[in-house]
């Protein structure tokens, strides 16, 4: 227990720090909200969003919206880093890889989970659809659990490369595929009330799939 | 036509490239009997096999297809092996091989989309439709073509390689996840109208044999593809260190003035 506890501190720490510069800094929380509600005016022009077919509609657009807006915060784990300089500061601090990933991850999903904490009620509000579901909130927490794990190695990856911003969407978005299609199954069957037991378990799943497989990868890459 | 370099260059002696005569005589040898095989295969597919009664003259295209598509996926899994040893071992020799074989996996993986629609055209009514395998396939082509842009978007030769073997494996894992994840959708949704033979059940025979024909002349001319791009990589690599110690003995000399 007080190994656990003292391999879980720097990764809290890590995170802290994240959530710390993301409050007093506000750059993303403040973009990040207001670049998906865009989303969903521009999906209106785009398709019609009348009450009676807001109910079909509606998983895709929440959840296209929150992958776009996603990936515009979650790339900033390790890109922000470099642009303040302090990345090799970061890589220098006498910890394990892993809780430098697992560190990122955390700072990254609080974040996340507390934008979309709001920015579900709002679009549920004016989408018209019926939330305060545990199926919602389980697969909402799913989800971004697995983009969060992704966008971070991800980050990593491409920190050092030319035009990353462009490059991370490029090689983000088919590889969470998967995701998408199982959040977007899994709100429309916790929406409709049809029970969405098979697509959480199938999110479950490329979560446990992935929170293996990154982290490992993650160790190889910043090694300089 | 030799292949020889000096010897303390230690990308020589683990290349594997062919090295004297011998080498030689393989790799020509194995050019000439490559072509022959095409062009037996271009007589058997066009000339030797009957029309497929239901589908008409478009099935030929099926010959092509299918070992597109088979030597893709071998690709595939050749980038994923040697992305996993190059990040085990730090091998530059497994990582040209990953970088060939997604070179030439990409090539392939497009002409296995174009043909795929030059023949549901016609077939199925449609260029398109976003069947599980064809959403796949588009997937695996859109995971292996930023494979190659991290590559060349990244600021040294090794980190690139570094970062294209994460992505070679991430890809590589997720393409089942893909897959699954495509059919339980559409398994829940409406199935789209798909023509008569999306799945050939038995084949005739004359058929059969085309199609192994096929199958082994694509391998082959896969494996002649890789041949070469590992050749031309290495000899990439040799003339980049050439040039670096050009560049250093010379700003060494100025230094020392």
């Amino acid at each position: 227990m007080g190994r656990l506890k003292a391999a879980a501190r720097p990764v809290l720490l890590l995170a802290w720090k994240d959530l710390l510069l993301e409050l007093r800094s506000k750059e993303t929380v403040t973009t990040v909200p207001v670049f998906a509600l865009l989303v969903l005016v521009i999906f209106n022009f785009a398709l019609d969003l009348s009450a009676a077919r807001a109910a079909d509609l509606a998983p895709g657009v929440l959840w296209v919206a929150f992958a776009f807006a996603g990936v515009l915060a979650l790339n900033r784990a390790f890109f922000a880093e470099k642009e303040r300089g302090s990345l090799e500061g970061l890589l220098m601090l006498p910890v394990s890889r892993d809780t430098i990933y697992f560190g990122k991850l955390l700072g990254g999903l609080a974040f996340m989970l507390a934008v979309e904490a709001v920015l579900v009620p709002v679009f549920a509000v004016m989408l018209n659809i019926r939330i305060l579901s545990w199926e919602l909130a389980l697969t909402v927490a799913l989800a971004t659990v697995g983009f969060a794990t992704l966008a971070t190695l991800f980050s990593a990856l491409l920190v050092h490369t030319r035009s990353r911003e462009a490059l991370l969407p490029l090689l983000f978005f088919p590889v969470v595929a998967p995701v998408v299609i199982g959040a977007v199954q899994a709100t429309t069957s916790a929406v409709q009330g049809a029970g969405a037991g098979r697509w959480l378990a199938f999110l479950a799943l490329y979560d446990a799939i992935f929170l293996i497989i990154c982290p490992w990868l993650f160790g190889h890459l910043l090694e300089e | 036509m030799e292949r020889t370099g000096p010897s303390r260059a230690p990308w020589r002696a683990s290349s594997g490239t062919a090295t004297g005569a011998r080498g030689w005589m393989w790799r020509e040898g194995l050019l000439v009997l490559t072509g022959l095989m095409v062009l037996a295969d271009l007589y058997l597919v066009f000339m030797w096999v009957p029309t497929d009664a239901t589908l008409g003259i478009v099935q030929r295209i099926f010959y092509f297809h299918v070992p597109l598509a088979w030597v893709a996926f071998l690709a595939f899994f050749l980038v994923f092996l040697g992305s996993v040893i190059h990040l085990v071992r730090g091998s530059r020799r497994w990582d040209r091989l990953a970088q060939s074989a997604a070179e030439v996996g990409v090539l392939f993986t497009t002409l296995v989309l174009v043909t795929g629609a030059i023949w549901a055209r016609p077939v199925w009514g449609v260029w398109w439709t976003w069947d599980p395998r064809l959403t796949t396939t588009l997937i695996l082509w859109f995971i292996y073509a930023g494979y190659l842009m991290v590559r060349a978007y990244s600021p040294s030769p090794a980190q690139g390689a570094r970062y294209a073997a994460a992505l070679g494996i991430v890809g590589f894992v997720d393409v089942p996840i893909v897959y699954f994840s495509v059919q339980w959708w559409r398994a829940i949704h409406p199935a789209p109208v798909v023509g008569p033979a999306s799945e050939p059940g038995s084949l005739a025979p004359a058929m059969l044999i085309t199609l192994v024909f096929s199958l082994v002349t694509f391998t082959l001319f896969f494996v002649v593809l890789l041949k070469e791009r590992l050749a031309l990589k290495a000899t990439e690599e040799a003339l980049g260190e050439a040039r670096e110690l050009a560049r250093r003995s010379t700003t060494d000399t100025r230094s020392s003035r």
